[in-house]
């Protein structure tokens, strides 16, 4: 037998056959003694006063056990607020979520009161007999609109919108400007839309009172976050409240928010004395989960003759939504992201964030990068275009070079240390993207698909994705007495193959058998500390310490082994599940070795070692992994109907070293899917009274498997030195260019009518307006 | 709701019996997970989009969430339980899935299942951009359906191959 590799090998998910066979658990799926479950009142107004709510006819439904309004719960809180902004010195007004509102609603979806019943059926029933006796208030429905004097405001006892601005500046940009022969401005819509996990939010709480032990199953990408903030506002401590994470169906950002759901139906159990489980369904998943929406961008970017990038400069303004629930995160990395690929010697973005009365918003994958992206590849186009210039030629000339690596920017990430692009090679990428999407024959495909009355065109757009947030993720691996390789973290599993990517790291340094690695994540009671799944953060952060942790046990094993066998640390291997000494049938099994290390009272250790076999890691990394790449996509488009079909799309790709090749892919075309949805689809519309207007899979749509290209990847692998795997986050690379290089390849298609798009999604009528516009204004093009 | 509306059903559930007393309002998709503790078939939207509650009756595809459970009176509903063998080794679609890294979070991975063991029963010349239509009333949020249609397509040549 012998020892085998598992970093880097496309080894099976240890998570598939359970989900295959309709053996997940999610938390849906849990149901436990004496269960009641959950509906919320929901505001259907997007500003309004509150004047009275009576539940006394809910109350008096046959099934119901509590109608809860903040009243209600403001005994077992400590507060009536979440605040869970990340700090930051731009906000200019504090718009904390109410647990409950009681006073004043503030977008359409807002929870009110709380039904708990013996079946949600019931609890249902009962929504429709609470009377709320509400006054409609003036809505601010377009953060345009609201920072434009006189507005309405979002907030009565609030002075105006303007929750938050800040710039991003670097270098002399107006002199910049002043220099330049060739200046362009472009305006910039862009919208992103919702999260949409095919699981929605979920809970279950109960609370054991003779243990005091509150316990809340639930659909999030953050449990230990959750653990202490639940923690804090009920008044327990953190060993009161236990917090898993079972099988969650997706996340994509929204998840890792904390919700007023979660310490509602907690304070509920507490209050009903019965284990209560809140389901959300789709309808309230597009009314009340977080969503990423509308950034409104006016930029200019100046160039010399040879198309060199002088300086890039403009505004951005973010619909933050009714409440900050994360931060300024999302504009902060739009307006990052749009210099980080190139080399762009002067830079201002001056943000400004506006309340409007809507759901809060918060990230998708890719947290406000697609946006940067988007925002400077259409600017590149458009040089390319008044200069007469091959689109991939001007990126080609400013492109971030592989000898200026590492790189660092002029830009500092949200927690001050200055961004430093850690490795790759940007122009290799592009030119592999090139050669592989068939860019320098196009034009000829092009001439003869056009004299057949089609129109092909192709896009291309670069990307950095910053990855691995920091500061830690704590890995545990221990090995149990019966020889397993028990490994613990806070990391948290949302369908990314988390489990197996830890599986592998460990196994790696355990004889490669990845069948004796169990793997437990999102269980604040396995692992007390950490973050969680957001930020593309897991692989860097939780792989580097399972990696460190892993090699810890490893050497104390054969230490240990060493003493045990009486043989040179040097002369053992670990192969399959035990020690052994090379070219000898001498062995032990590495649950002896832990046996061994567990002691015996009254007697010395082996070798007089600490006892355990087992080590908990925290690798600290500050400075953030930078994965990138290359998108080039053909399209064609129906100019009678504006229907795009994509044709083909190639994603150069480096994230590093890969831990498992195929789940990399499975990442990045996911990621890719994400994108085309934000390029072609996803629209979460609301009208002049910021009602929402797209409430179900009808409406707002999702890519569906006829939509969706056949994705050719291409894998680069430039180690990170910022860690000892040298891995990179991927979970949101693919999203990051894909809009960009669609809405690239679309107007090139339109090639000779002159069609400009600055906006994403782009419907089949926003084709046919573009279109028809241009033909209605024949004199300015 | 009353006693009146409550009904008694029988049904087969994956080939055995399975009998309840429910609201007649009850979804057969609820009946399924909570009457009969079939949680494989997940709820998605439940408003028949997204196809995650996906199981057969009488070997037709239909949306869980859409039907109600008195409705499946009589009839044989097959899910995703049924799908392994009475040893749990995964069939050969399960299988495909595991190898082509067909699924993720495995949220909406029953429904898939489902929706392509109906098509593939009576069809085994399916070509990809069959399989392709036959998927668009199922939605995944993670995979971008390429592993999925590879999943598919393997598997079909593995059916094909003990014809």
């Amino acid at each position: 037998m012998k020892s085998r590799h598992t970093f880097g090998e496309r080894v099976s998910r240890i998570e598939d056959d359970a989900l295959l066979t309709g053996r997940g658990r999610f938390v849906d799926d849990i149901a436990l003694p004496g269960m009641t479950e959950a509906a919320f009142l929901r505001s259907p107004y997007a500003h309004a006063a509150i004047r009275r709510i009576d539940v006394t006819a809910a109350l008096a439904l046959p099934g119901v056990i509590a109608v809860l309004t903040l009243d209600d719960l403001r005994p077992y809180l400590t507060t009536d607020k979440l605040a869970v902004g990340m700090p930051s010195p731009s906000y200019r007004l504090e718009v904390d979520r109410p647990i409950l509102a009681s006073t004043e609603v503030t977008y359409v979806g807002e929870p009110i009161a709380v039904v708990i019943a013996t079946s949600r059926y019931i609890a249902e029933d009962a929504l429709n007999l609470i009377a709320l006796d509400a006054d409609p208030l003036e809505v601010v429905a377009d953060c345009r609109e609201a920072l434009k004097p006189g507005a309405p405001r979002a907030h009565r006892a609030l002075p105006h919108n303007l929750v938050a601005e800040f710039d991003i500046t670097y270098g002399q940009v107006d002199a910049a400007f002043a220099a330049a022969k060739t200046v362009l401005r472009e305006k910039f819509w862009q919208h992103r839309g919702a999260g949409q996990s095919m699981e929605g939010r979920g809970i279950l709480a109960r609370f054991d009172e003779s243990e005091r032990l509150l316990t809340l199953w639930n659909s999030t990408q953050t449990p230990n976050v959750g653990q202490r903030l639940l923690a804090d506002l009920l008044g327990l401590e953190e060993t009161e409240v236990r917090v898993i994470a079972p099988d969650i169906g997706g996340g994509f950002g929204p998840k890792l928010v904390f919700y007023c759901e979660e310490v509602v139906i907690a304070a509920a159990a507490m209050i009903v004395k019965a284990p209560v489980k809140w389901i959300e369904d789709r309808r309230e998943h597009f009314m009340s989960t977080t969503q990423e929406r509308d950034q409104y961008w006016d930029v200019e970017i100046a160039v010399d003759d040879d198309a060199r990038v002088l300086g890039i400069r403009g505004s951005l303004l973010h619909d933050h939504g009714a409440y900050t629930a994360r931060g300024v995160n999302i504009p902060y990395n739009s307006a990052l992201t749009v210099p980080l690929a190139y080399n762009v010697p002067n830079y201002r973005m001056d943000v400004k964030l506006a309340l409007t009365n809507k759901v809060p918003v918060t990230p998708i994958r890719g947290a406000g990068q697609p946006q940067g992206c988007f925002v400077m590849e259409r600017l590149l186009d458009r040089v390319a275009q008044k200069l007469n210039l091959d689109r991939a030629e001007v990126r080609r000339r400013n492109l971030v070079r592989a000898d200026q690596m590492p790189c660092t920017k002029e830009i500092k990430l949200r927690g001050g240390t200055f961004v430093v692009l850690d490795s790759g090679d940007y122009p290799a990428s592009q030119q592999a993207a090139l050669d592989a999407g068939g860019w320098s024959g196009f034009a000829e495909r092009q001439k003869a698909a056009r004299a057949q009355g089609r129109h092909i065109g192709i896009g291309v757009a670069n990307y950095v994705e910053g990855t691995g947030r920091g500061p830690f993720e704590p890995v545990r691996v221990r090995v149990s007495a019966s020889g397993k390789i028990l490994v613990a973290s806070s990391a948290t599993a949302m369908g990314q193959g988390t489990k197996t990517m830890l599986a592998q790291v460990v196994a790696e340094q355990f004889g490669g058998e990845i069948d004796n690695v169990v793997v437990t994540t999102g269980d604040t009671s396995a692992m007390s500390s950490g973050f969680g799944g957001f930020n593309s953060r897991q692989a860097v952060m939780a792989g580097s310490s399972a990696h460190s942790a892993a090699m810890t046990v490893r050497a104390k094993a054969i230490q240990a082994a060493s003493h045990l066998l009486e043989a040179a640390p040097e002369d053992l291997e670990i192969v399959g599940s035990r020690i052994q000494v090379v070219g000898s049938d001498r062995f032990i099994s590495l649950g002896d070795v832990s046996r061994a290390l567990a002691g015996i009272a009254g007697y010395r250790l082996p070798g007089d070692m600490e006892p355990g076999l087992e080590a908990t890691a925290q690798v600290i990394v500050h400075d953030m992994a930078f994965s990138s790449g290359s998108a080039v996509a053909e399209v064609e488009v129906d100019v009678e109907t504006g229907e795009v079909r994509v044709k083909n799309l190639v994603l150069s790709h480096d994230c590093g070293r890969m831990i498992n090749p195929t789940l990399v892919d499975g990442q990045v075309i996911g990621g890719v899917a994400h994108g085309l949805g934000n390029a072609l689809f996803e629209w979460m519309g609301y009208d002049s009274n910021a009602q929402p207007i797209t409430t179900n899979f009808g409406e707002y749509l999702l890519i569906t498997a006829t939509e969706m290209p056949a994705i050719k990847i291409l894998h680069s692998e430039s180690p990170s030195p910022l860690n000892a795997l040298g891995v990179k986050g991927v979970g949101e690379s693919g999203v990051i260019p894909i809009a960009a290089v669609i809405v690239s390849a679309v107007e090139n298609a339109l090639e000779g009518l002159n069609v400009r798009l600055a906006h994403c999604p782009i419907s089949p009528m926003d084709v046919l307006k573009a279109i028809a516009d241009v033909r209605k204004a024949p004199s300015e093009s | 709701m009353t006693g009146a509306s409550r009904r008694a059903i029988k049904l087969q559930v994956n080939g055995k019996p399975h009998a309840a007393e429910v609201d007649v309002r009850l979804t057969l998709a609820d009946c399924l997970r909570q009457e009969f503790k079939l949680t494989g078939t997940h709820l998605g939207c439940e408003h028949g989009v997204c196809g995650a509650c996906t199981v057969l009756l009488d070997g037709q595809s239909v949306r869980a969430c859409l039907m109600l459970a008195v409705q499946a009176d009589g009839r044989a509903v097959a899910t995703v339980e049924g799908l392994a063998g009475a040893d749990g080794k995964l069939n050969i679609l399960q299988q495909a899935f595991k190898d082509h890294h067909g699924l993720q979070c495995g949220f909406c991975t029953p429904g898939i299942l489902m929706t392509l063991t109906e098509c593939f029963a009576d069809k085994p010349d399916l070509t990809e951009q069959d399989i392709r239509v036959a998927l668009s009333g199922n939605i995944c949020r993670c995979t971008g359906y390429q592993g999925i249609v590879d999943a598919a397509m393997d598997a079909l040549r593995k059916m094909r191959s003990l014809l």
